[in-house]
């Protein structure tokens, strides 16, 4: 086996484990070191793929913002000796059709997407290309969903805020 | 084999080749990866351990004092007496502690630095991994320390600890923001991510040089922030020895307290080498646009020097500080990121970007 199929392997069998971990653990905490694992690992596949901003994107905004913002909203209103109970088994059914639905959905349109191989160097990202794009106007520019997401990223803030001075 | 201390690039080209000479691509690729894994442990230790000699060492001479000198010639070997006591202590299990987290903890921590200090470039060809977005990794992964601190606060089952795992995730998180925007300012200077790239941006005169006034801000906002980010003193609530024990460590022993100490030191040398590589020109010599002579008589100096002389420098300034300034309260801190630090940093890189613009640095 080629390292590089070897790493494939190992990163995606990590995604898969701790995916599978994350959602049956019973401790709060430990479900959010499972889900930091399996974005960690999701970045390793990016680095394979030779597209590193993605990779870093994933580090910082995932394994970095959400996940220490989830651990720490946990650390915030929750006891070490917290945890969860068994959830009802109409509950435990429920959830597993949708996941099995979803994971159909996925499984169907990754067969349909018709993936040509090719034995051409991979494309290399230019930072350039990409703050340009970001900030571009024109076609398959970003400048208006960049700028209505801000906008809805304030708002959310502003509320935020409010929600938390009601008592005084 | 020809070892060129002014540049290696011969000289891993040369390893490269005659692994390829006796064994499939394969297995080369794997031996690489040992070797480059064992070298990088190697210094990891041997400098975590200095950098704690060295701390003292000048906490003493700021104090008036002797510091140690009693092991090896000037105390040399002290920090590493002290490693072997630690190795030998007991390592004290907790009750009711989270025992997975709490063992998993140190290594999150240790694990965010060790992919930190692989993508530095410590000379001409001796750079590990030359990302075309090398400074955004670094920041990416500098950032995944922090759960490790929150994750030993939590599990460690103290108040003290998770007093002062909330205080250090509060500190990182908003102080990020200002080494993030810090940095933006040299990949606005120097129109690149790549750390190779920038470094041999800064051939005709260093960053804080060309950039003048507004990189020279940005250079003190990015010591100001990195030392917070570092959790070190004037910025070390999290483990304020006389309110907190030691914070978020406080329940660990031996070994596991070691990795905590050593992570917190590596982590001061890769701000210092960050700082040294985009502001001070990492392993550029010193030169000046221009000045032929000089130079050539900087380039005598190994590259390998300069970007360790430069790194020791920074590293010498963060102690400076930590041994000078009273600790802040934590309004005070926060205070300081969101309406000093902040505002003052977004206003500085517009001004970066229209000097930019205007073409109006040093080029």
């Amino acid at each position: 086996m080629e390292l590089n199929q070897f790493i494939f392997f190992l990163l995606s069998g990590l995604i898969l484990i701790f995916s599978v971990l994350a959602i049956t653990s019973r401790k709060i905490l430990r479900a959010a070191v499972y889900l930091l694992t399996v974005l960690v690992a999701t970045s390793g596949l990016y680095f394979m793929l030779n597209y590193e901003f993605m990779a870093a994107v994933q580090l910082t905004l995932y394994a970095g913002g959400i996940v220490v913002l989830i651990i720490f909203s946990i650390l915030l209103t929750s006891h070490i000796s917290h945890k969860f109970e068994q959830p009802a088994l109409a509950n435990v059914f429920a959830g597993a059709l949708t996941g099995i639905l979803g994971c159909g959905v996925a499984i169907w349109s990754i067969i349909k997407f018709p993936f040509v191989a090719t034995t051409q160097p991979a494309l290399v990202v230019d930072m350039k290309v990409v703050g340009t794009q970001l900030m571009n106007t024109g076609n398959y520019g970003y400048a208006l969903p960049f700028e209505v997401i801000s906008v809805l990223l304030l708002a959310a803030m502003i509320a935020a805020i409010i929600i938390a001075k009601k008592g005084n | 084999m020809d070892l060129n201390i002014y540049d290696f690039t011969s000289f891993t080209k040369w390893v490269d080749t005659a692994l390829n000479s006796v064994m499939s691509p394969g297995w080369t690729m794997l031996v690489e990866l040992v070797i480059v894994g064992i070298v990088f442990i190697a210094a990891y230790a041997v400098i975590g351990l200095y950098l704690v000699l060295a701390e003292r060492k000048v906490c003493a001479i700021i104090q008036n004092r002797q510091g140690p000198n009693r092991v090896g010639p000037f105390g040399l070997f002290q920090t590493i007496a002290d490693l072997f006591k630690l190795l030998g202590k007991e390592l004290i299990s907790i009750k009711n502690a989270d025992q997975f987290l709490f063992n998993l903890a140190p290594f999150i921590l240790i694990i965010a630095s060790f992919m930190a200090i692989a993508a530095l470039p410590f000379a001409k060809g001796l750079h590990a991994i030359d990302l075309n977005i090398g400074i955004f990794y670094m920041f990416a992964v500098s950032s995944l320390g922090v759960i490790g601190i929150l994750l030993a606060g939590w599990s460690s089952n103290s108040k003290y600890s998770l007093i002062g795992a909330i205080r250090s995730g509060a500190q990182v998180v908003s102080y990020e923001l200002s080494v993030g925007l810090a940095l933006l300012s040299v990949v606005i200077f120097s129109g690149s991510m790549q750390l190779s790239t920038i470094v041999e941006s800064q051939a005709n005169g260093w960053w804080i040089i060309k950039g003048h006034i507004p990189a020279l801000i940005a250079f003190i906002i990015f010591l100001i922030a990195g030392t917070a980010e570092t959790n070190r003193g004037p910025f070390d609530l999290a483990e304020a020895e006389s309110e907190l024990t030691a914070g978020f460590h406080t329940e660990y022993s031996g070994i596991k307290f070691a990795f905590f100490f050593l992570a917190e030191y590596m982590n001061m040398f890769i701000v210092a080498a960050i700082a040294s590589t985009v502001f001070l020109g990492g392993w550029m010599p010193f030169h000046l646009g221009g000045f032929e002579s000089l130079n050539h008589v900087m380039d005598f100096i190994p590259p390998v020097i300069w970007f360790f002389g430069k790194t020791a420098f920074v590293i010498f300034i963060m102690m400076w500080i930590k041994w000078t300034f009273p600790r802040l309260r934590i309004d005070q801190l926060l205070k300081l990121e969101w309406k000093y630090l902040l505002p003052l940093n977004l206003m500085n890189i517009v001004l970066i970007a229209f000097i930019v613009l205007m073409g109006w640095y040093i080029k």
